[in-house]
């Protein structure tokens, strides 16, 4: 499915209607997440922060699908959906703060950076090994219908996801128990470095889903406007009482898997530069300057509007003090058992670590 | 009071919670019509209805991923795994999950949830009806892990598992579900966790056990006082965390320990036992700290009371390590 047509019109039969102030709102979100990206992805290289792992392409995607989403529902995240969390209304500041693992991490420096979470925004938390989250949103959205909510959950994975034992009992109990969940799967056509073709032996992901008897569809995943369609009707679904869906997000991930990665080893360039032109944001802008409501003055504007945002959250991060040592003894259990209580102090008291630096 | 055995404690707990509190449900296979490969959960479905009691597609992965999402959501699900011996697929769920939700979120998000489930040999069961898998997740920061011994116990740390709000692994000596019977309050009531009982009292050895095996250790303390040899036997009742009070005191006035359990000896949990009494009360030992455990083979089946750390094998440990 696809609702933007490659000359920035739309498919009058396909449209779902937003308004277009809305639309204008999706791609600023978009290029936020990107302005975001590129400068985490420079403060990596620099050796400011340890690790990203971004969403290059793929914003449409992440952006459309959260927009999707009503308020009530809830997302549980893969690892690159930061961008789902910051449309909710999280703090960037929290974010980089996040990234840097400084006093004000919300994590407290425990996890890697790119692992955010946040129960206001009923948005779960990240785990890396692949594909654990998605039992746990069935499991959530189970619970939200046996409360009478009328809540659904989206769960966003990889392709790579879907070998995995927990994305098929994810599918099945979600199918027995016609569980209000939106599998988002996000095709971007690598787990790492290994291509979705040689990933399985099926033409398509959404092709799993028959066997659970979840409905599926395979759309556009560069086109905001249809992905926003499909997760809307999913959720409207959901509502209903119609169960699950799995919806196939055709994308390409621009980037490396993380900043750990040189996808120049497994990909040609000439496959990068062909789905370069099928940018998201390329599309979405073309559609509000046909639209006559976006001007190259006006993505200027808020281009610099972002990275002033990014640049002053990075600096306030870099002033911050690291997370307290006495941090890594708490939040183990409800409340802290005797051992804990004796490593804290064994530790507290003990001598400390020298910089890897003074090291090397 | 009614008289109960294991089986039937822990069918009047897990009613009893369901009655107290509507988010409590449960969940695993064979549960609901069938009551449970072991009947424990026998007539929960026909009160509560299939939306409480779920019979549930045969996944140990979906079973505890699933429960960990309803407990992010704030209902108090309880999964059974039909075996211990078939946690492994939902291993990840419960290690790298349901332990380390409440940490790697600071607190924002917690998963209380109890994944009950029989462990243990003696029943003719072989290698896979008969592990004790459960040093495994006391070796998991996040994790609590009972094992009660008697029906009285169970049904007290079963509710009070239930109640707390960190993750609980319960295990249950499947060899003990139908053998004894004892007096158990019908109405609801709690044993805290985290401590430990001493159920012989004795000067010369402490004999630290738990679930089964603890009818061993008290069979062997008998036989081994009418050769003179006055054996302390405490019940740990919850593995971890540990009542290191209950079990430190002890040995200070024995000056000797022995741990029995049935799992495999090396990095067992009496490995762990004598390790901390040894760091705590070098100075009273008496006699090098002792285990009497399964061996380091998979669990056989002919000559599982071989394998079997039975009373047979614990009293000389327990006269050498007197007489030491």
């Amino acid at each position: 499915m696809q609702v933007i047509r490659d000359d920035g019109s739309l498919d009058p039969k396909l449209d779902p209607g937003l308004s277009i102030d809305r639309v204008v709102a999706l791609y600023k979100a978009m290029v936020r997440t990107r302005v975001i990206d590129d400068r985490l992805q420079k403060i990596q290289r620099q050796g400011r922060i340890a690790f990203h792992v971004g969403s290059l392409g793929e914003e449409a995607a992440i952006i459309g699908s959260a927009a999707a989403l009503r308020d009530r529902d809830w997302v549980v995240p893969c690892y690159r959906e930061v961008g789902a969390l910051l449309w909710r209304g999280y703090p960037l500041q929290k974010y980089i703060d996040h990234m840097y693992g400084n006093a004000g991490d919300p994590l407290r420096g425990r996890q890697m950076p790119d692992h955010t979470f946040s129960k206001v925004h009923r948005y779960l938390s990240v785990s890396a090994p692949i594909g654990t989250q998605i039992p746990q949103a069935v499991g959530l959205a189970m619970a939200a219908k046996k409360r009478g909510q009328d809540e659904c959950v989206g769960v966003f994975f990889g392709d790579g996801a879907t070998s995995s034992n927990d994305f098929h009992a994810a599918m099945n109990f979600a199918g027995v128990y016609r569980a209000p969940v939106l599998f988002l799967c996000r095709n971007n056509g690598y787990a790492i470095s290994l291509r979705t073709e040689d990933q399985t032996a099926v033409r398509t992901l959404a092709e799993k889903a028959a066997a659970y008897r979840v409905p599926a569809s395979r759309i556009d995943g560069n086109d905001v406007l249809a992905v926003w369609r499909a997760v809307r009707e999913g959720v409207q679904r959901a509502s209903e009482g119609g169960g699950p869906s799995f919806i196939e997000l055709m994308t390409y991930r621009l980037g490396g898997h993380s900043t750990s990665d040189d996808p120049r080893i497994y990909r040609k360039q000439e496959e990068v530069d062909a789905w370069r032109r099928a940018d998201p944001l390329l599309r979405l802008r073309k559609h509000i300057e046909q639209e006559d409501v976006w001007t190259d003055d006006l993505d200027a504007d808020w281009l610099s509007v972002c990275e002033a945002e990014v640049k002053a959250c990075v600096q306030r991060a870099e002033q911050k003090p690291p997370s307290e040592l006495r941090d890594l003894f708490t939040d183990v259990y409800e409340a802290q058992p005797w051992h804990l209580r004796e490593q804290e102090t064994q530790c507290l008291e003990g001598p400390r670590a020298k910089d890897e630096e003074d090291e090397s | 009071m009614t008289q109960m055995n294991l089986v039937q404690a822990i069918n009047s707990g897990l009613r009893d919670a369901m009655r107290q509190n509507e988010d409590v449900l449960l969940m695993g296979e064979d549960i609901g019509r069938l009551g449970g490969v072991f009947r424990v959960t026998q007539g929960l479905q026909e009160e509560f209805g299939p939306e409480r009691v779920l019979d549930t597609p045969l996944s140990e992965t979906g079973i505890i991923g699933t429960a960990i999402g309803m407990a992010l959501y704030g209902l108090r699900p309880i999964s059974e795994i039909q075996f211990a011996d078939f946690i492994y697929p939902g291993f990840d769920q419960l290690v790298n999950e349901a332990a380390k939700y409440r940490y790697r979120t600071a607190g924002e998000f917690h998963v209380p949830m109890v994944v009950r489930t029989p462990y243990g040999g003696g029943i003719r069961g072989g290698q896979y009806h008969s592990q004790s898998p459960e040093s495994l997740f006391i070796h998991t920061a996040g994790l609590k892990v009972v094992c009660p011994s008697n029906p009285y116990d169970a049904k007290g740390l079963l509710i009070q598992s239930i109640l707390d709000e960190d993750p609980v692994v319960f295990f249950e000596p499947k060899r003990v579900y139908r053998a004894i019977k004892m007096e158990v309050p019908d109405a609801p009531y709690t044993v805290p966790l985290s401590e430990a009982q001493v159920v012989r009292a004795g000067e010369h050895v402490t004999c630290v056990a738990w679930g089964a095996m603890l009818y061993e250790a008290f069979a062997a303390a008998e036989e081994v006082a009418k050769q003179g040899v006055d054996v302390e036997v405490i019940d740990l009742r919850t593995l971890w965390p540990l009542d290191i009070e209950a079990i430190v005191s002890s040995v200070k006035k024995t000056g000797r320990i022995v741990v029995v359990h049935e799992a495999p000896r090396t990095c067992g949990f009496g490995s762990e036992l004598v390790t901390l009494v040894t760091e705590q009360a070098f100075l009273h030992l008496e006699a090098p700290p002792a285990r009497v455990t399964g061996f380091d083979t998979p669990f056989p089946l002919t000559h599982e009371r071989e394998y079997l750390p039975l009373a047979h094998r614990i009293a000389p440990v327990l006269i050498g390590t007197a007489r030491y």
